[in-house]
């Protein structure tokens, strides 16, 4: 397996908060990877950086071997990586169609002039955009709500149309901010089934930053513990679960012999 | 079945069922037969203003409209356009161009403005944007004035060229000013339409909504907000050319802020982010200014000497314009904030279907709950 996404030392500053301190991990082609942490460990922060929002103050990020270190945020998408938002960003005046087709965007190749004058190209390739669309739309289960304005759909089927919306980038690698927050276990359910589909079925790469345990232990190949914007640990689920200094990071010291998935903070 | 869909949806065209073609047709027909059956040339002539309006509204409403970014200096590529014809066909320079090559030169030149003004704003958002543009709306009228060894200053450029077709001059007449800026509108608003249904028109609309998503979703917003900028300003360059070349003369005090704001209201009053509601915003309000108030204003003073009421005879509704205008705004963002004829999408935004709004009322009750637990 090779690496899609490295990160050498990455280290974030914000003023005289250190919100990632020399963060190195790997993440290879196909991996689903799990990022979890208290609160305030810098997992969103590590997100904010990997997709261009704003550079490291140190450290490099390299994607398929070269370097998205101070690239803009729709250069990094174009190079393969798409993202979701913890707190919902959707284009909530646009339909369902048309945020996906927002997503598109970056694989459509026309100038103005060609839209104005409405080129046999130019039209084809709409249509296959909106059919595309309307694919990705069933894809993660929103049948018949193309048409939808975004903010009109229920919660769950939000976080679905940001999935959706991400994957129209064509993305090699997904970054998904806390998919399952705020979903009841039903909703959670499918949803870890759609991740588990996306890499199965389309060989996509993820990043999941996730509070519900029970999902992050299920899915991840690979689990990076950060807290204080270090990194603490790394392994797989298994030992990540056992692991002392993951344990006193979200519980405190002094705790014995509880496990991790019985008292995930969070997780509720 | 997919595609089926899209066909439908893609394009979506005015007058797809017969009621709304009807109606296209009959407002076609209406505004090709006016100038024919409304034999005063001062409302002709009225008409052609309201027309280069409208060109003005067209343009503003893709900056403010479709991406959401506030320009309140958009008066400014109105006064480079009409500049650009001053310059270039009027004894001042000695240059003669054809107003025909004088329409896509001040498209080009407004729209070049638009960038230049545009650049150094990109990073602003919102109020910080505003008054940048107010600044530029400012400056320019100002250059004109000063650099009055090529503008003549306040006296501005005079003895403009009137357009000729064929052997044909148009001279004073307004009904060929009026066929030139129907045309113009007809075509703007297919070039904006097409511009609304394409990548960059969903691309402005995404900025609008929320400029971090589109950034993070592969929009080049820098970009995105350019084409905004050099579209938008390149109708009013194009409406500069019409309105000076009809007027003969081209004067700095007529693009100061006053007329920003006039534009802006035209926009907001008839429905932002929709066309038909930006004309019919337009063409309310500049009537309003050129036909109704005077027109009050004589039945006004009529009704006064009838019936010696001196109050009555005082009174000029035209000194009362920008009260008037005023006016108008609060109440239409008290009860109908949409504008006239809104947009479908924007109709929706302010007016939620009420499971929508309860539900988006108890987020906003579960985040400030969340926050007071914190």
């Amino acid at each position: 397996m090779s690496a899609l996404l490295v990160a050498q030392a990455v280290t974030k500053e914000f003023g005289g908060l250190r919100a990632l301190q020399n963060v190195s991990l790997q993440i290879d082609q196909g991996q689903i990877f799990g990022l979890i942490g208290p609160n305030g460990a810098g997992k969103t922060t590590f997100f904010n950086v990997v997709t261009g929002l704003f550079p490291p103050t140190s450290g490099e990020l390299l994607f398929d071997g070269r370097s998205i270190v101070g690239l803009r945020p729709h250069q990094i998408v174009d190079r393969g990586i798409a993202r979701t938002f913890q707190n919902i960003r959707l284009f909530d005046n646009m339909s369902a169609l048309e945020n996906v087709m927002v997503g598109e965007h970056v694989r459509l190749h026309t100038n103005p002039l060609q839209a104005v004058l409405r080129l046999p190209g130019f039209v084809q390739q709409e249509y296959r955009a909106v059919k595309r669309g309307i694919d990705l739309l069933n894809l993660v289960g929103l049948q018949g709500k193309a048409d939808e304005l975004a903010r009109n759909l229920p919660y769950g089927d939000q976080r679905r149309l940001e999935i959706a919306r991400a994957m129209a980038t064509e993305p090699k690698l997904l970054l998904l901010d806390e998919p399952t927050a705020g979903m009841n276990p039903q909703e959670t359910r499918q949803l870890t089934q759609l991740i588990d589909q996306l890499r199965r079925e389309l060989g996509l790469t993820i990043l999941l930053i996730e509070h519900d345990m029970k999902v992050v232990m299920g899915v991840s190949d690979t689990v990076t513990v950060l807290d204080y914007g270090e990194k603490i640990a790394e392994g797989p689920p298994a030992a990540i679960q056992s692991n002392e200094r993951v344990i006193e990071a979200y519980l405190g010291r002094g705790i014995e012999g509880l496990a991790l998935e019985d008292q995930a903070p969070g997780a509720a | 079945m997919a595609s089926l869909e899209a066909r439908t949806t893609l394009f979506p065209r005015f007058g797809r069922d017969a009621r709304s073609r009807a109606l296209l047709a009959a407002i076609v027909v209406l505004a090709i037969v006016y100038p024919i059956v409304d034999s005063n040339a001062s409302h002709v002539s009225a008409a052609v203003d309201a027309g280069v309006f409208v060109l003005l509204a067209l343009g503003l409403n893709i900056v403010v409209g479709y991406a959401g970014l506030l320009d309140l200096g958009y008066a400014a590529f109105f006064a480079i356009g009409s500049y650009a014809y001053g310059f270039f066909a009027s004894p001042q320079l000695g240059v003669h161009l054809a107003f025909w090559l004088m329409l896509p030169i001040a498209g080009l030149a407004a729209a070049m403005f638009g960038i230049i003004l545009g650049a150094p704003t990109l990073r602003l958002r919102g109020d910080y944007l505003a008054i940048v543009t107010l600044g530029f709306g400012e400056i320019v009228p100002v250059i004109f004035l000063n650099a009055d060894k090529y503008t003549n200053g306040p006296n501005g450029i005079n003895a403009l060229d009137p357009p000729f077709i064929g052997g044909y001059n148009f001279g004073h007449n307004p009904t060929p000013f009026y066929f030139v800026v129907l045309g113009l509108i007809a075509l703007s608003v297919i070039v904006i339409r097409r511009l609304r249904d394409s990548p960059l028109g969903r691309a402005w609309m995404a900025i609008r909504e929320d400029e971090v998503a589109a950034a993070a979703m592969g929009i080049d917003t820098v970009r995105a907000k350019l084409y905004a900028f050099a579209i938008g300003a390149s109708f009013s360059g194009i409406g500069g050319v019409v309105y000076s070349s009809k007027l003969g003369l081209v004067t700095p005090d007529n693009f100061r802020f006053s007329t920003s704001a006039f534009i802006l209201s035209m926009v907001v009053l008839g429905g932002m982010g929709n066309i038909p509601g930006v004309i019919l915003g337009a063409v309310i309000l500049f009537e309003l200014q050129s036909l109704i108030l005077t027109q009050l204003t004589l039945w006004s003073h009529q009704l006064g000497a009838f019936t010696h009421i001196g109050f009555l005879n005082e009174l000029d509704f035209v000194n009362l314009k920008f009260l008037l205008y005023g006016l108008a705004l609060v109440l239409m963002m008290l009860f109908r904030p949409e504008g006239l004829l809104p947009s479908a999408r924007r109709q929706l935004e302010l007016h939620a279907p009420p499971e929508v709004a309860a539900a988006e009322r108890q987020e906003l009750y579960d985040v400030s709950t969340e926050a007071q637990s914190a």
